[in-house]
């Protein structure tokens, strides 16, 4: 399933009261071919309706908050995982193109794809001889 | 002894507040007692443990995993989780890596369940990355009639 994008070009005052919550900063694997970047992120337990991702300018923030079902009247008796919520940000360089980013959360694992922008992408060019 | 909130809607996570944290750096981790059979923190997947009247609830946090070979035994109450996630495909060669956090491969983590439980009535679910165990708590010991015959 993808899921859409938030771009604002306004501070994230929606985010603040959000990032005062302790967070956990989840692992990610960042790879790039001559296309675009891939960017996978570790969010177990963050159901799709509960991440959010917000681009402004060149900066990418990712969200999530962990909702695992748990039954009335749980109480914890051992935690290793402290905090109910994922949070990492990342600066995207110019020559991404932030308006197509696709992305997809399956089994706790996000997928972002960032293209380039077409112009930065490598193309062949062709000479006529003559 | 350290105590976890109850019934909050973070409750899984026990909001520990700044005190308990600091104690917990030093005792390791509050509540369940450790067992020789239990293994330490800093291993992955995490896991968290909960508990209500009815029942006790183990969730470990491993996104990515294969569910056909995901496998949970439950032996002498003590409760066995092993999974594995292979390492992504290599893509092109002209691939070039930034970061690599992600752990790959197998995993196998046991966790000491209290007494109480009723190892005939466990059952397991895998969703959104969180591999969730519930076991139900025996009864409040009744005494039994015993026939004579």
């Amino acid at each position: 399933m993808s899921k859409e994008i938030t771009q604002s070009g306004k501070t994230q005052t929606a985010v603040d009261s959000a990032s005062t919550e302790r967070a956990v900063t989840p692992a990610v694997d960042v790879f790039e071919d001559e296309t675009g970047i891939t960017l996978l992120a570790d969010m177990p337990g963050v159901p799709h309706d509960q991440l959010e991702l917000h681009v402004e300018g060149d900066s990418l923030l990712i969200e999530g908050r962990v909702q695992p079902l748990t039954p009335n009247g749980l109480e914890a008796i051992y935690a290793e995982l402290r905090a109910p919520r994922y949070r990492r940000s990342f600066t995207l360089s110019r020559e991404l193109d932030t308006a197509k980013i696709d992305a997809h959360l399956k089994d706790g694992v996000l997928t972002l794809r960032i293209p380039k922008q077409a112009h930065a992408q490598p193309r062949r060019i062709a000479v006529t001889a003559g | 002894m350290l105590h976890s909130s109850l019934t909050h809607p973070n409750s899984l996570f026990g909001q520990f507040d700044r005190l308990h944290r600091e104690l917990d750096e030093i005792f390791g981790v509050a509540g369940m007692p450790t067992s020789i059979r239990s293994v330490a923190t800093g291993t992955l997947p995490q896991i968290n443990v909960g508990r209500t009247s009815q029942s006790v609830e183990v969730y470990a946090f491993a996104p990515g995993l294969d569910a056909s070979k995901i496998e949970v035994t439950l032996d002498r109450g003590v409760l066995r989780l092993v999974g594995e996630r292979s390492q992504p495909a290599p893509g092109n060669e002209r691939q070039r890596f930034y970061a690599r956090e992600r752990s790959t491969g197998r995993f196998d983590r046991t966790v000491a369940l209290p007494d109480d439980v009723d190892p005939e009535q466990v059952k397991a679910s895998y969703r959104d990355g969180v591999l969730q165990v519930s076991i139900a708590r025996r009864e409040a010991a009744q005494p039994k009639r015993i026939a004579i015959q």
